[in-house]
C-alpha cells in the first residue's frame, strides 16, 4: 500500500472561501486520481457530483420497493378482510369489490413510499451520527454556515500526509489542517 | 454578521426580488438562526403565544366538558348530523394544502421563491392536520376508542369497512399527516446542523445536535438528500390531489342533495389551495414585519400568494356556477329543490355571503396595488378564509338540513360550546404555530443560501482539462 498514514489521522482538509474554489479543488483532486475523499459545503451544490461521481444512489429503488411493498399490502389487507376475515354482504354486492381499494391501496403505496424514503435517506447517510472525525476541525463548524471544505481521506490508496497536504495547499486553500480521528 | 442585520433591514428588496440586496450566506444564516438562537422575540410573539394559550385553554375546557356531557353540547341535532365538527375539520384540512403545495408541487415545477416560505408554510400544514384532526375524534363521542378504526386482529371480530369514504378517509388524512412531518423533518436536517453549530450554549447543541442526526453538509449526504427531498415532493404532490379528493368523497358517494356530484374533488382542491394560501398570508405578513425578515420573505412572495389565490378562487367561482348549473340542468327536483333552498331558504344569507366573500372581493387581487400592500392583502386573506369556512358550513348543513322529505327537515342552532370548540382549536393551532417559530428556524436557510449570488458556482473556471 503507498499509504502512509500515522494512525490516528482520519484525513487532511482544505478549507476555501468560495464554492467555485471548492468545485476547482475537487475536480483537481479527481484528476490527480484521488478517490476517497468529500466535500461540504452549506447547501448542495451540483457541480460537485461530478468531481466526486454521486450522480447514482440507492434511494429510488429503496423507495419503489417500499412503494410497491405499501401498495401490495393496502390491497391484500382490504382484499383479505372485506372477502375472508369479516365479509359482509352491502346490497348484494361483491365481496372482492375491487375498485373501493383503490383509495387505501394508493394511501399505503404512498405513505410506505415517504417512509423508505425518510428511513433510506437516513440509511445511506449512516444517520443518526452525532459524532464524526471531521467535527474535530475547529473551522468546521462554517460547513453549515459559510465553509466549504474539501476532505481527502487517510484511507484512499494515494494518500501520504505530505505529498497530499502539499498537493491541498498548492490549490490556493484558506488553511489546511490534519483531521484527527 | 449580526451588525449587518439592521444594514438589510435598511435595504427591503425590490418588487420583483425574492430575495433582498445584499444578502450573504452569513446574512440569511443569521437572521434566521438568531431568531431562534438568542431568543429575543417581538412583541408579537409574545401577544400571539398568550393569546394562543388562553385559547388553548378554553379548548381544554370544552373537550373536558365534552367528554363529561357528550358531543350533545354541540348544537348537532338529527338531521343535521354534522353541524361545526365536520365544517370545522374540512376547513382546517384545507388550510394544510397550502403547505403541502408550496414544499412539493412548487419544488417540481423549479419556482424558486417557494424557498423562503415553505418552511412555515410545511410547519403551517402540520398543525392545520393536527387541528383538523381534532373534530373527527371529538365528533365520534368516544375518542378514546379511535383505533377502531383501523383495521387491527381484536376480540371483537369486526373490522372496518372498506368501502366507506369515511374510512378512506381515515387513511388518506393519516398518511398526510405522516409524510407531512417526514417531508418537514428531512427539509430540517441541514438547519438543524447550522443549529447545532451555531448553538449559543450547551443545552442548544445537544438538543439540535441530536435532532440534526449528525449532519455536517457532506457532497455525499447533499446528493442523497436531494434525490429524497425530490422523491417526497413526487409522492406528496399526488398524495395532496388525493387527500380532499377523498374528503370531498366524504360527501358525494352519499346521495344526499347538494352533495352527489362528481366535479367535488377538484372544487374542493381548489378551494382547499384557495383558504390555504390566505392562511400563509395571514401568517407571512404579520411574521416578516416582526421578524425584519422584508428582505427574505419579500413583496414578491405576497405578489405571489396573491396571484395564486386569484387563480384558485376563479376556479372555485366557477365550480360554484357549474353546481348551480347542474342541479338545474339534471332535471332531479331534489337538486333542484337544494339549490333553490340554498339560495333563499334558512341559509340563504350565509350562503350570499360566502359569494360575497370567495367571488365578489377577492376580484380586487386583480390590481397590483392590492396584491403589493400587506395590509390590503392581510384584509382580504382573512376575508377568503371567512368565505371558504362558510362554504363547508352551507354545503354540509343546508344539504342536511334540508333533504328529501319535508318532514324530516330540520334548523341547525349553533351553541356557545362550538364556538368554543372552533376557536379552541385557533388556539391550539396559534400556540403550536408560535412555539415552532420559537424553537426551529420558520425560513429554511439551506434552500434560501442557494438564492444568494455568493452561492453561484462560477462557470468558466470550473473546466475540468
Amino acid at each position: 500500500m503507498l499509504s502512509s498514514a500515522p494512525s490516528g489521522i482520519y484525513g487532511v482538509m482544505a478549507e476555501f472561501d468560495t464554492p467555485t474554489e471548492l468545485v476547482r479543488a475537487a475536480n483537481a483532486a479527481n484528476a490527480e486520481g484521488y478517490l476517497k475523499m468529500d466535500a461540504y459545503s452549506p447547501y448542495p451544490i451540483e457541480e460537485l457530483n461530478q468531481a466526486l461521481n454521486l450522480h447514482h444512489n440507492k434511494l429510488p429503488l429503496i423507495v419503489l420497493v417500499g412503494g410497491i411493498i405499501g401498495g401490495l399490502t393496502g390491497f391484500l389487507l382490504q382484499w383479505y378482510i372485506t372477502v375472508y376475515n369479516f365479509p359482509t354482504n352491502i346490497g348484494g354486492r361483491p365481496l372482492f369489490s375491487w375498485p373501493m381499494y383503490i383509495v387505501i391501496t394508493f394511501e399505503l403505496t404512498v405513505l410506505f413510499a415517504s417512509i423508505s424514503a425518510t428511513f433510506g435517506l437516513l440509511g445511506l447517510c449512516g444517520f443518526p451520527r452525532p459524532y464524526h472525525p471531521v467535527f474535530n476541525v475547529p473551522r468546521f463548524s462554517l460547513a453549515t454556515r459559510n465553509g466549504f471544505f474539501l476532505c481527502i481521506e487517510a484511507d484512499d490508496p494515494l494518500f501520504d500526509l505530505d505529498k497530499t497536504k502539499s498537493f491541498l495547499n498548492g490549490l490556493d486553500p484558506k488553511e489546511v489542517s490534519e483531521v484527527a480521528n | 454578521m449580526p451588525e449587518d442585520q439592521e444594514v438589510i433591514d435598511l435595504q427591503p428588496a425590490t418588487p420583483k426580488d425574492i430575495i433582498g440586496a445584499g444578502h450573504t450566506l452569513n446574512t440569511v444564516t443569521d437572521q434566521i438562526a438568531n431568531v431562534v438562537l438568542t431568543g429575543k422575540m417581538p412583541l408579537l410573539w409574545y401577544g400571539a403565544i398568550a393569546a394562543g394559550m388562553g385559547l388553548l385553554g378554553l379548548f381544554g375546557l370544552v373537550v373536558t366538558l365534552l367528554m363529561a356531557k357528550g358531543v350533545g353540547i354541540w348544537g348537532i341535532r338529527i338531521p343535521v348530523g354534522w353541524g361545526w365538527a365536520i365544517t370545522n375539520f374540512v376547513w382546517w384540512i384545507g388550510i394544510g394544502h397550502a403547505g403541502t403545495l408550496i414544499s412539493a408541487i412548487l419544488l417540481l415545477l423549479n419556482q424558486q421563491w417557494r424557498n423562503s416560505i415553505n418552511r412555515f408554510a410545511e410547519a403551517m400544514t402540520l398543525f392545520a392536520v393536527a387541528c383538523a384532526g381534532m373534530f373527527p375524534l371529538l365528533h365520534m363521542g368516544r375518542p378514546w376508542i379511535f383505533y377502531w378504526m383501523f383495521p387491527y386482529p381484536n376480540a371483537m371480530g369486526i373490522q372496518p369497512q372498506f368501502r366507506s369514504p369515511l374510512v378512506w378517509d381515515v387513511f388518506a388524512v393519516s398518511t398526510y399527516a405522516t409524510v407531512s412531518l417526514l417531508f418537514w423533518f428531512v427539509g430540517l436536517l441541514p438547519d438543524l446542523g447550522t443549529m447545532r453549530d451555531g448553538a449559543k450554549n450547551r443545552f442548544q447543541q445537544i438538543v439540535y445536535g441530536m435532532l440534526s442526526m449528525g449532519w455536517r453538509g457532506s457532497a455525499k449526504h447533499w446528493s442523497i438528500w436531494e434525490t429524497a427531498c425530490l422523491l417526497l415532493a413526487g409522492l406528496a404532490t399526488p398524495l395532496v390531489l388525493s387527500v380532499h379528493t377523498v374528503v370531498s368523497f366524504d360527501f358525494t358517494i352519499a346521495i344526499v342533495p347538494g352533495w352527489h356530484s362528481t366535479f367535488f374533488p377538484p372544487y374542493f382542491v381548489a378551494g382547499a389551495i384557495y383558504s390555504g394560501f390566505a392562511m400563509v398570508l395571514v401568517l407571512a405578513i404579520p411574521l416578516r414585519s416582526a421578524f425584519h425578515l422584508k428582505g427574505l420573505i419579500t413583496d414578491k412572495h405576497l405578489d405571489n400568494c396573491g396571484k395564486v389565490m386569484l387563480a384558485t378562487g376563479l376556479i372555485v367561482a366557477y365550480a360554484y356556477l357549474l353546481e348551480t348549473f347542474t342541479a338545474w340542468y339534471s332535471g332531479n327536483v331534489y337538486e333542484q329543490q337544494a339549490f333553490w333552498n340554498r339560495m333563499t331558504g334558512p341559509y340563504a344569507g350565509y350562503y350570499w355571503f360566502l359569494l360575497t366573500c370567495n367571488i365578489a372581493a377577492p376580484q380586487a387581487l386583480w390590481f397590483k396595488t392590492i396584491r403589493q400592500s400587506p395590509v390590503w392583502l392581510f384584509a382580504w386573506s382573512v376575508i377568503v378564509l371567512i368565505g371558504m369556512w362558510l362554504e363547508r358550513f352551507v354545503i354540509i348543513v343546508s344539504s342536511l338540513a334540508q333533504d328529501f322529505l319535508p318532514s324530516s327537515w330540520g334548523i341547525f342552532q349553533f351553541t356557545r360550546w362550538d364556538l368554543a370548540t372552533f376557536v379552541g382549536t385557533l388556539g391550539l393551532f396559534t400556540f403550536l404555530f408560535f412555539c415552532f417559530v420559537r424553537v426551529l428556524p420558520m425560513i429554511s436557510m439551506n434552500e434560501v443560501r442557494m438564492l444568494t449570488p455568493q452561492a453561484k458556482v462560477q462557470r468558466e473556471e470550473t473546466h475540468v482539462e
